[in-house]
């Protein structure tokens, strides 16, 4: 053992030296990431820690080609100096891509599988979560208003991203995705006019305030606020995708929490309640499209003990 | 044992059908290095049409990526339409919908930025048709990560503009003609023994 000891002491020194001096360039990313993340954190209270890393680092790498920097670290100083530089890179990690009628084919099974359950209902309350810019919340509001429905709901459309919000709460859009947007909208089963549901006016189009008059807007974040409670239905398209799985575990838990006995969770196509911590209370509606329903709460699973003392 | 390479990236456009089932048609059911694959097509594609047809043809196990799935041996991923695949440090796969990049999503310059990002020099990355330059500037990314670069050759390409792109992008790529490039990629990742003769 004496032996060894130097010669084990000059390799391991040696390995130190060595390692630190040529730490590889995608290893300062990462590091730079993490700090980044916990500037953020720390300064502003929004905790991106358990998003998917490499699609955050993407957006981050953009931001950064379109400022006169080189490293993500130099991002560090200024927004935690300057708020106004904060929000503006907050809606560089914000997703607002979406579109009305996006997937058909869901919209669809929602007017046929959803909405007959959802007629029995004397009041139904609605969460739109992650709604970005709103065309999906217009979208179910327009097929709930074709119903004879939307009188009877309560919609709360939220996202974290503020200004998308605003977007989403003025409820005007480019008059050229319309031509692509009826055609999503009947092809979900539509049965009346798209165009019907709002007025042309320059180049915009903007949806009836009929269509608004039961929707409340609202900001909240998934990463950090609470329960949305006694929903019916909660709607949360391909936002779950941008969450590690720890994340996406604790804001499936936040859903069920928020749905009442038996409340409906539609998700993205891509998303799935399956391989979540709360998989097993819940029971699969649509597969492809992606419709799950909240099981009864057993006695079992909820905990309780009865003593037949 | 063990092969010096841990995952292959493959990217293909016009002409993606017939170049991907006659190139992974001709990889064996023992070739363990997984694939993932960015095959552009519009956005309403019968994504699970395509892959149940490909996991029937191939040898090797093909399936539609899912959200978070850690990449397994053996196995080959097709990017679903309409959605980013990107490689995580875990070796786990992510979807995302953000932004088209050069017209595409699913886009190969992502899945390539990302693979080259997570796994460096242990990655090989494959253009093969297609008619637009997507895949170019992320081949470039694994070349410069040390990665392993193979470009269909555009004469033998049905659209050679993309793998004209990729080459013009790249300092050393390897150029085979579509033919070739199963046989050389069983050649290279053939298990290399640790210990030392004698």
């Amino acid at each position: 053992m004496s032996s060894l000891g130097p010669v084990l002491f000059e390799q391991t020194g040696g390995e130190i030296i060595q390692r630190s001096g040529s730490m590889e360039k995608n290893d300062i990313t990462r590091l730079e990431l993490d700090l980044l993340i916990k500037a953020i954190d720390e300064r502003y209270d929004y905790d991106f820690s358990h998003y998917a890393r490499s699609s955050f680092r993407r957006r981050v790498e953009k931001k950064i080609s379109t400022l006169d920097i080189e490293h993500i670290s130099q991002l560090i100083p200024l927004l935690l100096h300057d708020r106004d530089f904060f929000n503006d890179l907050l809606r560089n990690f914000s997703i607002t891509v979406t579109e009305m009628f996006r997937d058909p084919e869901f919209f669809k099974d929602i007017r046929t599988i959803l909405i007959p359950k959802l007629k029995t209902y004397p009041f139904i309350r609605i969460w739109h979560a992650g709604c970005a810019t709103g065309e999906e919340v217009y979208s179910m509001a327009i097929m709930l208003k074709e119903a004879d429905l939307l009188d009877h709901c309560q919609i709360y459309a939220t996202d974290y991203n503020c200004d998308a919000i605003k977007i989403a709460e003025r409820g005007i859009y480019p008059l050229e995705l319309m031509a692509g947007y009826s055609n999503n909208y009947h092809k979900a089963g539509g049965i009346g006019e798209f165009s019907d549901h709002y007025r042309s006016q320059y180049q915009s189009a903007k949806f009836h305030d009929s269509l608004k008059k039961n929707i409340t807007f609202a900001n909240h974040n998934l990463v950090s606020d609470g329960v949305f409670g006694e929903m019916h239905v909660i709607i949360c398209r391909n936002v779950m995708i941008y969450f590690d799985p720890t994340l996406q575990n604790h804001v499936y838990t936040l859903f069920r929490d928020s749905l009442v006995h038996r409340g409906f969770l539609c998700l993205g196509s891509k998303d799935s309640v399956d391989y979540s911590s709360v998989a097993e209370q819940f029971e699969t509606l649509s597969g492809k499209n992606r419709i799950f329903q909240k099981l009864p709460v057993s006695l079992a699973d909820s905990g309780l003990k009865i003593s037949y003392g | 044992m063990d092969s010096k390479y841990r995952c292959i990236v493959i990217g293909v456009s016009a002409g993606g059908m017939d170049a991907l089932s006659r190139l992974l048609g001709a990889l064996p059911a023992g070739f363990v290095i997984p694939i993932i694959v960015v095959q552009h097509l519009s956005a309403d594609a019968d994504d699970h049409f395509r892959a149940q047809c490909f996991d029937e043809r191939l040898d090797l196990v093909t399936k539609l990526t899912e959200d978070k799935e850690t990449i397994r041996a053996g196995h080959i991923y097709l990017a679903p339409a309409d959605y980013h695949v990107h490689i995580e440090d875990d070796l786990s796969l992510s979807l995302c919908t953000d932004h088209k990049v050069l017209y595409a999503r699913p886009s190969i310059d992502v899945l390539f930025e990302s693979a080259a990002f997570a796994i460096g020099k242990q990655l090989i990355g494959i253009v093969l048709t297609g008619a637009n330059s997507d895949g170019a500037i992320g081949l470039q990314t694994i070349e410069k990560s040390g990665g392993l670069v193979i470009v269909q050759d555009p004469l033998d390409a049905q659209s050679s503009a993309m793998p004209h792109a990729a080459i013009r992008a790249c300092m050393t790529p390897v150029i085979l003609p579509l033919d070739d490039i199963a046989e050389y990629l069983m050649k290279i990742c053939q298990p290399q023994s640790r210990a030392q003769n004698g």
